[in-house]
């Protein structure tokens, strides 16, 4: 089995202790629930979408190590784009963690997003990294129904 | 609580002096052997379905290498080998579970099949609006959802005996909700999440009492204690073949006769008839009648290979066994730190569930299964019995005749490496 280093990373570790934006910022004007019903995982994410951009961003939920530091990565890493980024980001990063021919090395433009890399090696934890991605493109297209990851 | 409802037939301390040899019994297990991640496998998800033995498997093999054909249906040679397999395998269930007469074995895929059988054949065209199904707060889902489609169709209610801290069956809601509206109690008689023996017998007296009928849910149950319909007095009692060493996709329905031979067929097709004209049908004896189309042959002759096996072991002997795994687990399992088991009931399965603080149990899966470490991570198909725990899901260790002192001493280590991964 690969390292169980390369999935826990300390940057996913610190980031699932202490997840950055856990909050319902007061002028959310998207939203989306998501859940995956094979771990029991549930995520709110939250929105302020202004002038085609996403100006805050937070979420809420219970989840594991990997889906909780997935959410709180995601929200640092999508504060202040445009959706067409974020949108570019989404399949980059669900490329970088589904594609049979990912590249060995992640796209640059993922920056700190290629810790996630690791989960490639663990498929069945591929949907504990996706569910905040997932979830927050439910957001943006202002989906009412919950996403699941079934 | 009687007896014979606790997990073993001989209390712990016993163990010592009975002769149980569990290397030799692992050696029967071919699966065992492999490696995990260059890891030795330990096996702890037998509560999700145990491993197979060679017995079992190579009986199969036998099976189809020298004695399959279809049953029931032709009167060349093979036919008659594979209808008596298939037929003396359901007599060797008859005899397993102590039912009177093998008429009242029916073959199903499993236990959720033979609780959806009772729900549509026996219950729905009996129930009528208002009436009450009671279940229990610990029920797997397989004994909750085809309530609630029964509800749908029949404006029937669903009533709902709440579960103790501990993790027991609150007995005195349990008698408050039995009334003159309750049609039918469907209970899990071992909880697959916590472990949980429910005093079964005792509880379908309180039912019989007031002329309710009771299905019990025996899939968790016949692998770690013995069982007898008739001592338990139940009317339905669903169970698989997959949670007993026997193959996936077998199970079975005990049903009390004159109860099954009033209920029509649940599927239709071949072998439940009798005679077929395009006027009219006249439907085939029990058991017959709700085996539709081409059983799981060989299923029900792995089946009983099983109960062979296990009988040949001594269930009792094996009851003792687990119960000091059970023991030595809870003891061990409490000096890890943060560690909380759910479900402390004074008589248990060797099922334990935990939580880690601060770590969710998918991550504890996880880094168990890197050191070869096989158990449950989730919600184990009972959500409102987490909901009850206030968990959305917990690490399940459960424990079967194969396992050893050794692999609860590796677990408790697998556990102290989770705590060093998570800080």
């Amino acid at each position: 089995m690969s390292d169980l280093r390369e999935l826990y990373q300390e940057v996913i570790l610190d980031h699932s202790k202490r997840p950055r934006n856990l909050c319902h910022p007061d002028r959310a004007n998207r939203s989306a629930d998501g859940h995956n019903p094979l771990c029991g995982d549930r995520i709110t994410v939250y929105l302020v979408i202004e002038d085609d951009l996403v100006r805050d961003v937070g979420f809420e939920g219970s989840g594991c190590a990997i889906s909780t530091a997935s959410a709180s990565m995601m929200t640092e890493a999508i504060k202040g784009r445009s959706v067409a980024e974020v949108d570019r980001l989404f399949h980059l990063f669900h490329d970088m963690l589904t594609s049979r021919d990912a590249p060995v090395l992640p796209p640059a433009e993922l920056d700190k997003l290629a810790v996630f890399s690791g989960v490639r090696e663990f498929p069945v934890r591929v949907k504990c990294a996706t569910l905040a991605w997932h979830t927050l493109r439910a957001a943006l297209e202002d989906v009412a129904k919950t996403v699941s990851t079934e | 609580m009687s007896t014979s409802d606790r997990a073993a037939g001989l209390p712990a301390h016993d163990i010592d002096r009975v002769p149980y040899d569990v290397e030799r019994v692992r050696a029967d297990f071919p699966i065992l052997s492999r490696l995990v991640h260059d890891k030795r496998l330990v096996y702890l998800d037998n509560a999700a379905s145990t491993q197979k033995p060679r017995q079992v498997i190579e009986r199969i093999k036998r099976f189809y290498e020298t004695e399959y054909s279809n049953v029931h249906r032709g009167v060349h040679h093979l036919s008659q080998l594979a209808t008596s397999a298939y037929e003396d395998a359901r007599e060797r269930l008859r005899a397993f579970v102590d039912a009177e007469n093998a008429r009242e074995i029916v073959f199903v895929r499993g236990a959720t099949e033979a609780i959806n059988l009772v729900a549509q054949s026996f219950a729905r065209p009996r129930l009528s609006s208002g009436e009450e199904i009671l279940i229990s707060g610990m029920e797997h889902h397989a004994n909750i959802v085809p309530w609630q489609i029964l509800r749908e169709q029949t404006g029937a209610q669903l009533r709902v005996v709440p579960v103790t801290d501990d993790g027991e069956l609150d007995l005195e809601a349990f008698e408050r909700r039995l009334g003159p509206r309750t049609a039918l109690v469907a209970l899990i008689h071992t909880s697959n999440a916590l472990g949980t023996i429910n005093p079964v017998r005792d509880l379908v007296r309180l039912a019989h009492a007031q002329g309710v009928p009771v299905l019990v849910d025996g899939a968790q149950a016949v692998a770690h204690q013995r069982v007898s319909v008739r001592e338990l007095g139940c009317d339905f009692f669903a169970f698989s073949a997959h949670k007993m060493y026997g193959p996936s996709g077998i199970g079975a329905l005990y049903a009390r006769g004159e109860l099954l031979e009033a209920m029509p067929p649940y599927q239709a097709g071949g072998e439940m008839i009798r005679s077929v004209t395009f006027e009219r049908t006249i439907y085939n004896d029990i058991p017959h009648r709700f085996e539709a189309g081409t059983p799981n042959i060989a299923g029900a002759v792995g089946f009983a290979a099983a109960i062979d096996y296990l009988e040949q072991l001594g269930l009792e002997r094996v009851a003792a066994w687990e119960s000091a795994l059970l023991a030595q687990a809870t003891e061990a399992l409490s000096g890890v730190s943060g560690l909380r088991i759910v479900g402390t009931a004074r008589a248990k399965a060797p099922v334990i569930s935990m939580t880690i603080d601060g770590v969710h149990p998918h991550d504890v899966a996880t880094v168990l299964d890197s050191e070869g470490i096989a158990v449950r991570a989730g919600h184990h198909c009972a959500q409102p019995l987490m909901d009850r725990f206030g968990v959305p899901a917990t690490t399940r260790a459960s424990f079967a005749l194969y396992n050893t002192r050794e692999e609860i001493d590796m677990l408790v280590a697998g556990l102290q490496r989770v705590r060093e991964v998570f800080g």
